[in-house]
């Protein structure tokens, strides 16, 4: 009796997943394009990203993006050390009123601007946050709204900066492919590098935090100090992106420490799943783009959009990356028995 | 070894409001002891035990530990000077894997002055801390998260994450509490043989039969107040110390 060859189904990534997270066994080309598209799949896209929109209203909606992402990806690093900022817009403001004044007032050129607004804005909005570190949840949170809104108004009443004019014709990029790939490599290096960052035993510790403050504090490790850093970093990603943003408009006002700068992060985050940084990047990339399809609305805009995040959390409350994450690890592939 | 002093407490008291958690409490404790401190619910053992460890701050009174004045100086500062805690509710980062909890104790300055657990090294170390207190490493049991675990083993996890920071001074807050009688009876020989390797050890527990075969020393707290101190003997037969925790039911 000829034998029939039988099959049985198996999950490809329990095969080559060993017992860490960090070991994989790759037994096949197959195996190694399951581990290693995902991961470099999102990078090709998103430096060819340019080439398809070509300058134009488009591409300023792909720069847009970027910046959200940025915001996001900020956002998301906080949220993991469990300090749920509701003021991104600090950063960003932050970061595009030095590059802006630096610009202004001292007539440094971009490169130096931009290096000055990404570390010294985030110095400067740590030592900012330094004193209500102590503060948990949602006291931390009411603070950080605040913050970018005593921005503005001071700047509108003290007539400082600009006040309600704004600093204008500061230097533009020397080429619009410049912005728009220093926007996209920082997305790429901001994405990966906090994954991987998340993922070392300096993760882990604010990862800790996140979960039980009292435990970290129990195994010899200063709290608040990590999460000084934690905000340097996040502030850094968060300045670099409003340092960017003046140059590209040439322009900054007190419009960077609106409200927008901070909801549309978080609801990107939200809608790709947060604690990931891939759903925040996700996130973002449909929520730009989307609320400019919906510009042609008019005022229905905030409302249709109001409608799809509310949707988006009803029916994918983990996000859109944790969904994907795990239907991408259920593929099967056959097992000859 | 023996005959310094590791530990002093003088006058410690904590007062929430009109209630007197621990009252002018005073004791002292040498190198390598193993003191039980045992007492009614809500007689101010824990309160204690956040007081010597700082996460709670003192009304009034001092605490010295290996001669340096501890009094109210903040956790962290506290475990890195070599006092490690665990929790009376088992605390653990549920979405880690068991032995990534330990990654954090190993990552403190302490560990890093004291020459252990280097990048790279900190997740073998862990898992060898975990092998000795009964996470099998050949099992599956330390590579769960450490929210899937059962109580016993979370008890067991908070106990190696205390052990990760390498302390001169063990506070094990009711550790058996919840464990079954299987998991005391494998715990209690390692956390002997801890103690016989030199690590000075306080343990605050409710069950007494077990604590009393390993310790020596027992301090009896009741309403905050310190009413004995002694071997497990002496201080179970005195009067005030009958009437406070066992009520009208006195055991032989």
């Amino acid at each position: 009796m000829a034998e029939a060859v039988r099959y049985r189904k198996e999950r490809i990534d329990r095969g080559i997943k060993a017992r860490t997270d960090t070991i994989y066994v790759l037994s096949s080309f197959r195996d190694m394009v399951y581990l290693f598209l995902p991961r470099f799949l999102p990078i090709i896209l998103l430096l060819l990203l340019p080439f398809f929109v070509k300058g134009g209203y488009w591409e300023k909606v792909l720069f847009y993006s970027c910046m959200f992402a940025l915001l996001a990806l900020s956002w998301d690093f906080m949220a993991s050390v469990g300090l749920v900022s509701l003021g991104q817009a600090l950063f960003f403001g932050v970061g595009a009123y030095i590059s802006g004044g630096l610009n202004h007032y001292f007539k440094m050129p971009i490169f130096l601007t931009i290096p000055i607004a990404t570390l010294g804005g985030a110095l400067f909005c740590t030592l900012l946050l330094f004193s209500v570190l102590r503060l948990r949840g949602v006291y931390f949170s009411m603070v950080t709204l605040i913050l970018p809104l005593l921005f503005a108004h001071l700047i509108e009443t003290l007539d400082i900066l600009g006040g309600t004019h704004g600093l204008l014709s500061l230097t533009p990029f020397p080429s619009g492919w410049l912005s728009v790939y220093l926007a996209i490599i920082g997305v790429i290096i901001c994405l990966f590098g906090f994954r991987k960052l998340i993922s070392e035993d300096f993760g882990l510790v604010l990862r800790g935090i996140k979960d039980d403050d009292r435990v970290v504090m129990a195994g010899g490790i200063n709290i608040h100090w990590y999460k000084a850093q934690a905000i340097f970093i996040a502030g850094a990603v968060g300045c670099f992106a409003g340092a960017l943003m003046t140059h590209y408009y040439q322009f900054v006002g007190r419009s960077v420490f609106a409200l927008d700068y901070t909801v549309l992060p978080l609801a990107g985050a939200v809608l790709g799943g947060p604690g990931s940084f891939a759903g925040a990047t996700i996130g973002t990339f449909i929520l730009v783009p989307l609320s400019e399809v919906l510009r042609a609305l008019g005022g229905l805009r905030m409302a249709l959009y109001g409608v799809i995040l509310i949707a988006a959390l009803v029916i994918l409350p983990e996000g859109l990356f944790h969904y994907i994450e795990r239907r991408y690890h259920q593929f099967e592939r056959d097992v000859r028995i | 070894m023996q005959d310094e002093e590791i530990l002093r407490v003088e006058h410690l008291t904590k007062r929430f409001g009109g209630v007197i958690a621990v009252d002018n409490v005073s004791f002292s404790l040498q190198k390598g002891e193993f003191l039980g401190i045992i007492g009614p619910n809500g007689s101010g053992k824990t309160t204690l035990i956040n007081l010597i460890t700082g996460f709670v701050k003192p009304t009034s009174g001092k605490v010295t530990f290996n001669h340096t004045d501890i009094t109210g100086k903040a956790p962290y500062r506290i475990a890195c000077l070599g006092v490690s805690r665990s929790f009376q509710m088992a605390r653990a980062f549920h979405k880690l894997p068991a032995y990534k909890n330990l990654i954090v104790p190993l990552y403190s300055p302490r560990v890093k002055r004291l020459g252990g657990g280097k990048y790279g090294e900190r997740d073998d170390v862990a898992i060898d801390l975990l092998d000795d207190l009964g996470f099998e490493r050949d099992s599956a049991v330390p590579y769960k998260a450490a929210g899937s675990l059962p109580h016993g083993y979370l008890k067991r996890l908070d106990l190696a994450r205390c052990m990760a920071l390498r302390p001169d001074l063990l506070i094990l807050d009711e550790l058996f509490s919840g464990m079954a009688m299987s998991e005391v009876a494998a715990t209690l020989p390692m956390i002997e043989k801890f103690n016989r390797e030199g690590l000075t050890i306080v343990m605050a527990e409710h069950r007494l039969k077990e604590l009393f075969r390993v310790t020596h020393r027992v301090m009896v707290l009741n309403f905050g107040q310190k009413i004995a101190d002694g071997t497990p003997k002496e201080v179970m037969s005195r009067e005030e110390v009958q009437k406070a925790y066992l009520g009208t039911e006195v055991e032989g």
